[in-house]
């Protein structure tokens, strides 16, 4: 976007982020089990950066953890994500950002199915669609510009 | 009759990467591979084991998507996300890049070389269809850009005998176009898929169409000439294609590819939930309403998606699959009495 572009919603609602989860002893068991859970999921995505605000997703309210399903022994993952305003343009950008932060750190053996909240973006089907299209997903990342900007909601804020 | 697919081997062929798709030759001796990793292999039996004979490196820029070999076996092509389609050529001792083919706005998703050897088509997220005629100097000229459908075009296939071109796209639709007046033409549009159609494949006699979509089903298609005894209606002289059968419920995933057999009439598909399934028409299906029954299921066929289905068009029941795992397996469809 360029700099000093008009935003398209000014002025989101900002909600709190969750505290950090306690480590268990269980859970630092190297032998232990452990099924991946929501908790762990909504943890890989909670802290990705809004393309537009310096807000993260959750602050954003944009992921919950309600809103993510995991059945590890189905290797099945999906997350429903809510755009801050049902016309927003970045809403496929927001969901494949969450797509390739599944993607690059769960195990391969995970189907992962990122989609909209239902009834919150106008043109939900199209992006849905898009999002649930792994050739177009494998080929937007071999788009060095578009790659960069998912790079961007995936780094680290300082 | 019992049947069972049965295993035989699995070599990893795309390390670290997609392999998105497997060609045989006409012979059925060489399996071209092709994937992620912006490469095409070339690869042969050997005794119990599959063995890389070329390595075709230097083509592509990106992730290469599909491959398909001319009728003759001489001549290879790929097409890849880098918007190009690549012709190469055997030589004794292994394969010249002859020719890249350019004009596709983005990603070139298909391509198939027709059953004369002189026509080639290639599709693209450009919404588009490319007819490339080949001449005896191996010049190859782009006869026809058909704009028919309104989304990403992600397959074409000839139909086995005659010149009829089909095509499938992120518009739900598959399409087909002939020569008329020196031109090609859209015939037909056949619509029932509720997603994209991933991959389309003709019987051995072209009178019947087999699609696979990210809806989850597969369908059958027949032809009906003017003048059927079904009253399937027909504008002019041109064919009409009918669904005559839907298979639902089988699969839980996207089917990406589907490959119909032309030797033993076996339907095989690539799923992406791990799976590759054969379904085989009952004795005695009324040909107007046929029912088709599963007869071989390996659910973890692959560790990640299958990509892609290939019979081997010459010895029957050999079957190659390849996946997001960047394995090829090869698999032996077997009639137990």
């Amino acid at each position: 976007m360029a700099a000093g572009a008009r935003l398209e919603n000014a002025n989101p609602l900002i909600y709190g982020r969750s505290s950090e989860r306690p480590l268990t002893a269980r859970e630092q068991e190297e032998e232990a089990v452990d099924p991946i859970d929501t908790r762990e999921i909504f943890d890989l995505i909670r802290s990705i950066n809004d393309p537009e605000h310096p807000l993260s997703l959750e602050e954003l309210n944009v992921v919950e953890q309600l809103r993510v399903n995991v059945t590890d022994h189905e290797n099945s993952v999906s997350v429903a994500f809510t755009p801050t305003i049902p016309h927003c343009s970045m809403a496929t950008l927001i969901g494949l950002s969450i797509k390739v932060k599944l993607l690059r750190s769960l195990p391969a053996r995970f189907k992962v199915d990122v989609h909209i909240t239902p009834g919150t973006h106008a043109s939900e089907q199209a992006v849905n669609k898009q999002l649930a299209d792994k050739e177009r997903v494998a080929a937007a990342l071999e788009n060095s510009h578009l790659l960069e900007v998912v790079n961007q909601c995936l780094s680290e804020r300082l | 009759m019992r049947r069972r697919l049965a295993f035989e081997l699995r070599f990893q062929a795309h390390p670290d990467s997609r392999a998105w798709n497997v060609a045989w030759s006409s012979s059925g001796t060489l399996l071209a591979s092709c994937g992620g990793d912006r490469a095409v292999r070339i690869w042969a039996r050997e005794g119990a084991s599959w063995q890389c004979k070329c390595l075709l490196e230097d083509g592509h820029q990106r992730t290469v998507r599909k491959v398909s070999w001319s009728p003759c076996g001489n001549y290879l092509a790929s097409v890849s996300f880098d918007a190009t389609t690549c012709i190469w050529r055997k030589k004794e001792d292994g394969f010249e890049l002859l020719t890249t083919l350019e004009g596709h706005e983005n990603e070139v998703k298909s391509v198939a070389w027709a059953p004369s050897g002189s026509l080639l088509a290639t599709c693209s997220r450009d919404k588009s269809v490319w007819v490339w005629e080949v001449d005896e100097e191996d010049d190859y000229e782009c006869v026809s850009v058909l704009n028919a459908h309104t989304q990403d075009v992600k397959h074409v296939i000839w139909h086995p005998n005659g010149e009829l071109l089909a095509s499938g796209s992120y518009d739900n639709s598959i399409k087909l176009y002939k020569e008329e007046d020196d031109d090609w033409v859209c015939v037909s549009t056949l619509e029932g898929h509720e997603s994209t159609v991933w991959s389309i494949a003709f019987d051995k006699t072209g009178e019947r169409l087999v699609s696979c979509s990210d809806d989850k089903t597969v369908k059958i298609w027949k032809a009906y000439r003017p003048g059927n005894e079904q009253g399937v209606v027909c504008s002019g002289s041109d064919l009409s294609w009918k669904c005559v059968c839907t298979l639902s419920g089988f699969h839980t995933r996207p089917i990406y590819d589907i490959s119909w057999c032309h030797m033993t009439d076996a339907i095989a598909t690539a799923c992406g939930d791990d799976a590759v399934r054969i379904f085989e028409e009952d004795p005695g299906s009324d040909p107007h309403q046929p029912t088709f029954s599963l007869t071989a299921h390996i659910p973890k066929a692959h560790t990640q998606d299958v990509n892609c289905v290939a019979w081997n068009p010459k010895q029957a029941g050999l079957l190659a699959s390849c996946s997001d795992d960047g394995d090829i397996t090869i698999w032996r469809y077997e009639f137990e009495d």
